[in-house]
């Protein structure tokens, strides 16, 4: 046990020299590269596999296709196996006709002669290619850019419209003295505990009520009243002198200055951290748009991903580029943000 | 950016100057708070209390003002039972299934969640290279959507999956003679050439649910973890290396000691998180086998939602129940934390 | 062109109507793709929008849990679409428009004799609510070639589920097949089999039951074969609550003998199958007493009454019923007539190979051997409720939670609860 926590607790070795214990932390971090991210890697091979190739059991690290000869007297392209008993073993075949197990072959450059052998004597001749059409296909399928467009736009406004709200309400809960502090604190960390797919029908029906069904407005505005915000944004806030906001007090500065020009710069770190929470909830937020929003022109690119599934079959390749497409966006937002949310979490964490 | 923001909040600080002249400080504060309360009560408190109302309603009509009232007969119907610890013995075993699974998975997923984000945490605070690089391999997972994360796993696990496959490949070889005894003498079935059923046996389809959903989750606990660690002042362990204390000592007597405050915050984070569970095991099991993974989430989704005929009350009911008991555990936070901060 | 002679009157009226209100003439019509059911229906009402300036259809593609949801709740709130794809035929007739009015009477009664029952619900016993375009009927893919290998014979047309069993655990156990059998987890495809081993679904009166001799007959086979290995639990114990499963992939990749599933499955097989082996599709089996049902579904197109074109709408999906469109898309998407000119006639299938086509006509000819508890049960309004209550119940069976005996009698619970629930109203 006690070696265990040596391993975790010591430093690297002196003289540049790796103690075992950094050899056992190397191991145990490549070992979480496999398990986190070998799953996301074998997600975007999939996502260039043909249909036949994602069914197969055993499944195959990467894409293969078969190949196809054209052979004179045939109008489609032919399979091609290579022979693995009779006289033709170990040579290159096309199949013509298959009847149960029995298959009928050609040697491609002499399509006359018809051979006839079992199917279990041919063995499938393949070749590793990303088949691009799960691609390109939802390109051609739907509005892509459209629900590109309409993601981006509900993520960025709720994005703004909470950090906003829950910044200045933040602000005040941390940093003001007054009547009925504690119980607005109490109902923020209790609204914390239920979770919006509890209240889908109200919600909806308010929503519907206020006209803002079927608007992107109806995503923005109830996704951007989530309390975790504030909780987290009061957390951080409370540990910012009082001194600094007395002296510009001092200076006739109006409470909005002292707010934006002194705690919002202050917060940036547990601000940033917010906001990559608040792009990540939003973006990948599926079950509420889906309700609110019912007009192909208002879809996001959630519920297109979705649309793949009908009631008995569910279109994996493409939904698998769909969702290949969908993280790519998220990706880039959380290599730009990540310096600022290590930081940003350092911060709030802890206190 | 602050190009286009600093003029908008220039303009607005005119009539605020005026408001704070004619509230005063105390008022002011009220303002700040105005936008947030409107938004929170419209569209999280207003539910919440419509949710109430519904909880005592019952019949299968959308709009509040047609259903008839019920009183208590919803909480009755989800509390009746001839013995608590028997789902089979209640009115509405699902429910309690439902709940058992919940108070199961909470511990289990709690409970390695923060085991292996600390491990975790303490190895990325070691002086290692690349650690911002795996400060983000280990952070990934939280940006995939809770479905993405069960497609992924569902892809791995299912019988004709990878994991089947790649077992398969190593049968016969020492290392899966070595795993299958461990795993019989853990109680389980040996392994066979077909490949486990991951998600169809009860057992593993329970163990895979904690699995993915601390794999999904497990780096936001680690960062918080992280950055407490990272708090812990240089000079405290430098002083302790001068006594000669040992790496063990030197982590129960001052790091976790140090750390507890954070893990405070992980702990009950992760509580919350953990009974409103619902999306990841629900795209990947669909609570099944069985009941075997269906949650107290998935259970008012299924009655009031996606169910047929639609329950709006049994699961508004059974929504309040779950508030009151979140509510208690906040509580409990709460003493905790106000004894931790006095003691 | 029928068309113009049926609907042209119609719609002639609607756009007098509207043209008072020059703004809006576009309708909202809600479907979900088994497939490419929404291109094709997008691309053929292009043509109704040209024959029709000034009608938009706007095609707003779903995930098919939009449709199951979703759509009930924004109906009762009033913010439904003009027209939808749906499945729950019976379950949402509170809200169908009545095309009655709109449409040539007799023209629909002759064709759709057999389904305009499945949309009435507790309504107008002479309404027409809604137009079948997706016929669909439960039964079994067969891998021919596993059966051949093993040289053992594939039972005949009235052969019994017990026959089956023993020849495809036969054919398993002489090849490399994995598993005998396996059935779609699904209420409503379980429901055939069980009607075929004698359950009634509706005792005297008419109410909904369950719990029949009949019933617990199939249900205690099907979970004996689970526990023999005759089926695999990967389907039926591998999800929760309602929860589709299908064992399409095992079929595909030859592990299968015998495949319980329905007619939509035909244009996968064709297209993933292709040369890997032979399959057929053979009748529904039988039970002990002769019945050898499968269930009858599917789904079809509907106004709602909310819309505020209704005479616009109307025509459209009148425009959908005539008989070279249906036929058209018919053969496009590669389903079952519901229409009984087109049955007549036969589809032609676009693009597929001979073994789908004839699979697709081996569905077609099952259909007069559906009984007619198994129409009642699918036109029910709220068979829903019994499909989820059946799944739910028979897999806590199957995975060994509750004995066979305890799910029947919780499935009576649970539905005497959904039925007094439904009553409250």
């Amino acid at each position: 046990m006690a070696r265990i926590v040596d391993m975790l607790t010591a430093t690297r070795g002196k003289g540049g020299r790796l103690h075992w214990t950094d050899w056992v932390s190397y191991g145990y971090l490549c070992f979480g590269l496999l398990l986190m991210f070998g799953p996301v890697v074998w997600l975007v091979l999939s996502s260039f596999k043909t249909p036949n190739e994602l069914d197969r059991f055993p499944p195959r690290f990467l894409p293969y296709v078969q190949e196809t000869v054209e052979v004179e007297g045939f109008d489609d392209p032919l399979l091609v196996y290579t022979a693995t008993a009779g006289e033709l073993e170990g040579q290159r075949v096309a199949l013509t006709r298959r009847a149960g197990s029995r298959a009928e072959v050609v040697v491609p450059d002499d399509p006359e002669n018809r051979i006839r052998l079992q199917m279990k004597e041919l063995e499938a001749r393949e070749r590793v290619a990303f088949t691009t059409s799960n691609y390109t296909e939802l390109f051609e399928r739907f509005t892509f850019f459209r629900y590109l467009f309409n993601s981006t736009f509900i993520t960025v406004m709720a994005t703004a419209i909470m950090l906003l709200v829950n910044s200045m309400a933040a602000f005040a809960l941390s940093k003001f003295e007054f009547r009925g502090r504690t119980t607005v604190l109490l109902l923020v960390i209790a609204t914390l505990m239920i979770p919006q797919t509890v209240v889908l029908v109200p919600l909806y029906l308010l929503v519907t009520q206020m006209g803002l069904y079927n608007s992107l407005w109806g995503v923005i505005i109830p996704g951007a009243a989530t309390p975790t915000g504030v909780f987290l944004l009061r957390q951080y806030m409370v540990t910012i002198p009082d001194e600094i906001l007395d002296a510009a007090r001092m200076d006739k500065a109006s409470e909005w200055k002292i707010y934006w020009r002194i705690i919002l710069p202050l917060s940036a770190p547990a601000i940033a951290v917010l906001a990559i929470l608040a792009i990540m909830w939003r973006w990948n937020d599926f079950l509420w748009p889906l309700i609110v929003l019912s007009e192909n022109e208002n879809f996001t690119l959630q519920i297109a991903l979705f649309s793949f599934q009908g009631e008995f079959q569910t279109d994996w390749p493409n939904l698998l580029a769909m969702t290949v497409l969908t993280l790519l966006p998220i990706s880039c937002v959380f290599m730009f943000l990540q310096k600022y949310i290590a930081t940003g979490i350092a911060s709030t964490g802890g206190k | 950016m602050l190009r286009v923001i600093a003029p908008v909040m220039n303009v607005i600080e005119l009539p605020f100057r005026w408001l704070q002249r004619r509230l005063g400080l105390k008022l002011i504060a009220w303002v700040f708070l105005l936008p947030n309360i409107l938004l929170f009560g419209l569209f999280a408190f207003l539910p919440v209390i419509l949710n109430v109302f519904y909880g005592m309603t019952g019949g299968t009509d959308v709009m509040l003002a047609d259903r008839p009232n019920v009183g208590a007969a919803n909480f009755e119907r989800l509390l009746s039972c001839d013995n608590y610890l028997d789902p089979n013995s209640c009115r509405d075993d699902k429910f309690w299934r439902a709940v058992y699974n919940t108070i199961w998975f909470v511990t289990l997923q709690v409970g390695f969640m923060v085991g292996f984000a600390l491990i975790t945490a303490l190895v990325l605070n070691r002086k290692i290279r690349a650690r911002g690089f795996f400060r983000s391999v280990f952070f990934f997972p939280v940006l995939l959507s809770p479905v993405v994360v069960a497609l992924i796993w569902k892809w791995i696990l299912q019988r004709e999956g990878i994991l089947n496959a790649f077992l398969d490949w190593l049968n016969g070889t020492w290392a899966i003679e070595g795993l299958s005894a461990v795993i019989v003498a853990l109680g389980g079935t040996a392994l066979s050439v077909q490949g486990i059923a991951w998600i169809t046996d009860a057992g593993w389809a329970f163990f895979w649910s904690v699995f993915i959903s601390v794999w999904a989750h497990m780096g936001f606990y680690t960062l918080i973890l992280l950055a407490g660690l990272q708090a812990i002042p240089r000079d405290v362990y430098e002083a302790a290396t001068m006594d000669g204390a040992s790496a063990f000592r030197t982590l129960r007597r001052i790091t976790l000691p140090l750390l507890a405050p954070t893990m405070l915050v992980v702990v009950i984070l992760a509580l919350i998180k953990g009974v409103q569970t619902f999306d990841e095991v629900y795209a990947f099991t669909g609570g099944g086998p069985g009941t075997a993974t269906t949650f107290i989430i998935q259970y008012i989704y299924e009655e009031g939602f996606a169910g047929q005929p639609r329950l709006f009350g049994l699961a508004a009911a059974a929504s309040i129940l779950l508030a009151l008991v979140l509510v208690v555990l906040t509580g409990i936070q709460l003493w905790l934390n106000r004894r931790s901060v006095d003691g | 062109m029928t068309y113009h002679r049926l609907a042209a009157p119609a719609l002639a009226a609607a756009l007098a109507a509207a043209a008072a209100d020059a703004s809006a003439q576009e309708i909202r019509f809600m479907c979900y793709s088994d497939g490419n059911e929404c291109e094709v229906y997008d691309d053929i009402l292009d043509r109704f929008e040209e024959e029709n300036e000034g009608v938009t259809v706007a095609v707003d593609t779903v995930p098919y849990q939009a449709i199951l949801e979703n759509l009930p709740v924004q109906l009762a709130a009033g913010t439904g679409p003009d027209m939808a794809k749906v499945t729950d035929l019976g379950g949402l007739s509170d809200h169908y428009l009545d095309l009655a009015p709109h449409v040539d009477r007799a023209y629909w009664e002759e064709n759709f004799d057999r389904t305009l029952g499945w949309y009435r619900g507790d309504r107008d016993p002479e309404g027409i609510f809604g137009m079948h375009s997706q016929l669909t009927i439960t039964g079994p893919f067969v891998n021919a070639t596993l059966f051949e290998e093993a040289g053992v014979e594939m039972p005949g047309s009235e052969a019994t589920w017990e026959d089956w069993a023993e020849a495809t655990r036969a054919v398993t156990e002489a090849t490399e097949a994995d598993f005998p059998m396996a059935m779609d987890r699904s209420g409503h495809r379980i429901a055939g089999p069980a009607i075929s081993y004698g359950a009634q679904l509706f005792d005297e009166e008419g109410n909904p039951t369950l719990s029949d001799e009949g019933f617990e007959a199939y249900v205690a086979k099907f979970v004996e074969w689970h526990e023999d290995g005759t089926m695999p639990r990967d389907v039926w114990g591998g999800a929760g609550g309602s929860t589709t499963v299908d064992a399409a992939q095992e079929f595909i990749n030859g592990e299968l003998v015998f495949y319980y599933s329905g007619s939509w499955n035909t244009g996968r097989m064709e297209e993933q199958i292709g040369d890997f082996f032979d399959w057929q599709v053979v009748g529904s089996p039988c039970g002990p007493e002769g019945v050898c049902t499968g269930m009858p579904g599917g789904s079809g197109i509907v106004g709602f009454e909310q819309t505020d074109h209704p005479e616009v709408v109307a025509a459209i999906i009148d425009f959908l019923a005539q008989e070279e469109v249906y036929a058209e898309a018919t053969a496009r998407t590669l389903n079952i007539p519901a229409h009984a000119a087109v049955a007549e006639a036969g589809v032609e299938y676009e693009g597929v190979s001979e073994p789908a086509s004839d699979a697709l006509n081996a569905w077609a000819r099952q259909v007069p051997q559906i009984s007619p508890v198994a129409y009642d049960y699918q036109g029910y309004t709220n068979n829903r409720a019994m499909f989820n209550v059946t799944v739910e119940r028979v897999s806590q069976a199957v995975v060994g939670e509750l004995s066979v005996e305890e799910a029947m009698r919780r499935m009576e619970e649970d539905l005497d609860a959904a039925m007094a629930e439904v009553g409250a109203e």
